[in-house]
């Protein structure tokens, strides 16, 4: 696989409120396409993202380009270069979509332009209260948040939970262009979506990673997929797969 | 009729006394969650630094009351800045550890004050504007009432300005909603932990200054007072809502007046009454957020 890696995780483990949710977690990944974080309901996918940006008590070593990132505040690890979409979007209820986007903007040269081409619709919206935005036009929001920063990985959880089939499609749209700014961890549990824009998997269970390879590889072995998710492939004629549409390509890593 | 007048102006000045310090304990209760015991004591040093610097320059002058208010903001803010950077920082989300810092901080500044200034209460005098009346329908209101009130709503006005218009602003709008967002957008929110220190402490220092004016006395009991009742207001308006804050300063310290004069000295009781009232009905406050 690819030499380059942009992440490199090394017995991670984490724990919340005294309570252990990471156990032994050891993942890497490459410089470029998109790498999907996947496993059963609460197996701690997120905590794995949270404890990577140090946003919940860790150890174990990470490495971000080589350097180590294990005893870095948040902010200063973000800072480095990586952007950060969270489960369930978390944008600021409060304040405006214009607000949200400003204070995401780390430095003076931020990627508006991509932001604009991307999300219209929040050009439009930038005086709006993002409490007041749907589900759908939130999570373009948290998007937008990320992408709008030069980016050396990205780290997104779960950006299509609970969002109608259309929107599920724009979103994987967003992802496949940010996909070529940036590489991408990614977690998420529409299978359709992860073939489309995946090109390596890491399945977690227990604690711990569990099975490390291609995504088509791991996809298209029904066997595997039980097993580590509990669910069947993504049949071709199921619903999921009807989400994605033509847009989202499987991502190749640039020649 | 006047006395309606006198008892709601003479309301609204100790609404603006609450106000200034209860902006200050709202504003760090909603970004840090901290609860903030030693703000009486910054407005308490806040007032003994305008005595001291009005009496230098001349307490009776316009210049002397000036210099001296600024003297107590400045003072305000520097105890404030400091106890977040020498205290508080090395206690957040430990609550318990931070009551006992900031109640035992409000002691030993209080002790520090009676060493300094004795126990009794020193009289303060100001401009003669200051003691005199203005006679509005009938009503002799004193003219520091108006002082505290266009004080207070100045201090409104540039707080919510700075919150809408600044960057920091921003991160601390922000940062009252969802703090470990902040920093993961690759913000340092602790340096804005320091800055919302010494505004609060600023605003407290400012009310001291005031509150002496108010009481014509400062005296090591001016902080202890004035707190209960800030934060009996900051509890009713929404802890981290500064609107919340405003409005409720008003309404409790008219309560107050107008009980206190028609049903004799009940006013306190009527204000500990309130508050009941809005935990049982509405425990997050008059405009405080559902927590997240
Ligand atoms: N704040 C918390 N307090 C206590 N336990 C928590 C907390 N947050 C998460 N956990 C526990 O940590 C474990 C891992 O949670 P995590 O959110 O990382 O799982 P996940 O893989 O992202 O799940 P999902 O697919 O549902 O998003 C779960 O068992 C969960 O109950
Ligand atoms: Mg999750």
């Amino acid at each position: 696989m690819s030499p380059e890696l942009i992440l490199s995780v090394r017995n991670l483990s984490a724990s919340i409120a005294g309570q252990q949710v990471v156990e032994d977690v050891s993942l890497d990944v490459p410089a470029t396409g998109v790498t999907a974080l996947l496993g059963r309901n609460g197996v701690g996918k997120t905590s794995t993202i949270k404890a990577i940006l140090g946003l919940i008590p860790r150890r174990g070593e990470i490495l971000l380009d080589g350097v180590g990132i294990d005893r870095e505040p948040t902010h200063r690890i973000v800072q480095r270069g990586v952007g950060y979409v969270p489960e369930d979007r978390e944008v600021f209820a409060g304040l405006t979509v214009a607000e949200n986007l400003k204070l995401a903007q780390r430095g003076p040269d931020a990627h508006w332009d991509v932001v604009e081409t991307l999300f219209p619709d929040l050009v439009q919206r930038s005086a709006q209260l993002a409490g007041t935005l749907s589900g759908g036009q939130q999570q373009m929001v948290s998007l937008a948040r990320a992408l709008l920063n030069p980016n050396r990985l990205l780290l997104v959880d779960e950006p299509t939970k609970g969002l109608a089939p259309k929107i599920v499609g724009e979103v994987a749209d967003a992802l496949v262009r940010a996909a070529e700014l940036a590489p991408i961890l990614l977690v998420e549990q529409n299978l359709a979506v992860v073939r489309a824009l995946a090109r390596d998997v890491v399945v977690v269970s227990g604690g711990r990673v569990v099975h490390t390879g291609p995504a088509a590889e791991f996809l298209d072995d029904p066997d595997l997929v039980r097993r580590h998710l509990g669910v069947h492939g993504d049949a071709p004629e199921s619903a999921a797969a009807g989400a994605v549409p033509d847009g989202a390509h499987p991502t190749e890593a640039p020649a | 009729m006047s006395t309606v007048l006198l008892l709601a102006i003479t309301g609204l000045g100790l609404g603006a006394l609450y106000f200034l310090v209860a902006s200050g304990l709202s504003l760090i209760y909603g970004l840090m969650g901290v609860l903030n015991f030693a703000h009486g004591a910054f407005l308490m040093f806040g007032g003994y630094a305008g005595y001291e610097v009005s009496r230098l320059i001349g307490a009776t002058t316009w210049p002397g009351f000036a210099v001296g208010a600024l003297a107590g903001v400045l003072t305000g803010a520097a105890i404030a800045a400091l106890t977040e950077l020498l205290l508080v920082r090395r206690l957040y989300e430990r609550h318990i550890e931070q009551v006992l810092v900031t109640v035992g901080l409000a002691l030993a500044l209080g002790a520090l004050a009676s060493g300094v200034w004795g126990t009794d209460a020193i009289i303060i005098t100001g401009p003669d504007w200051m003691s005199e009346v203005t006679v509005i329908l009938g009503a002799r209101v004193p003219n520091n009432r108006f002082l505290a009130i266009i004080a207070a709503v100045a201090v409104l006005a540039g707080i919510v300005l700075f919150l809408k218009f600044t960057r920091y602003g921003l991160i601390i709008r922000a940062g009252v909603e969802n703090r470990s967002m902040v920093t993961a957008l690759g913000i340092d929110v602790r340096k804005s932990f320091t800055l919302v220190f010494a505004v609060g402490g600023a605003a407290a220092g400012l009310g001291g200054v005031l509150a002496s004016q108010y009481y014509t006395i400062v005296s090591p009991h001016l902080g202890p007072s004035l707190l209960i009742f800030a934060f009996i207001v900051t509890v009713i308006g929404g802890l981290g809502s500064l609107t919340g804050a405003a409005i409720a300063s008003v309404l409790v310290a008219m309560l107050q007046q107008f009980v206190n004069y028609y049903v004799f000295g009940l006013g306190e009781f009527a204000v500990v009454l309130a508050l009941a009232l809005v935990l049982l009905i509405r425990p997050r406050g008059l405009m405080g957020r559902v927590a997240a």
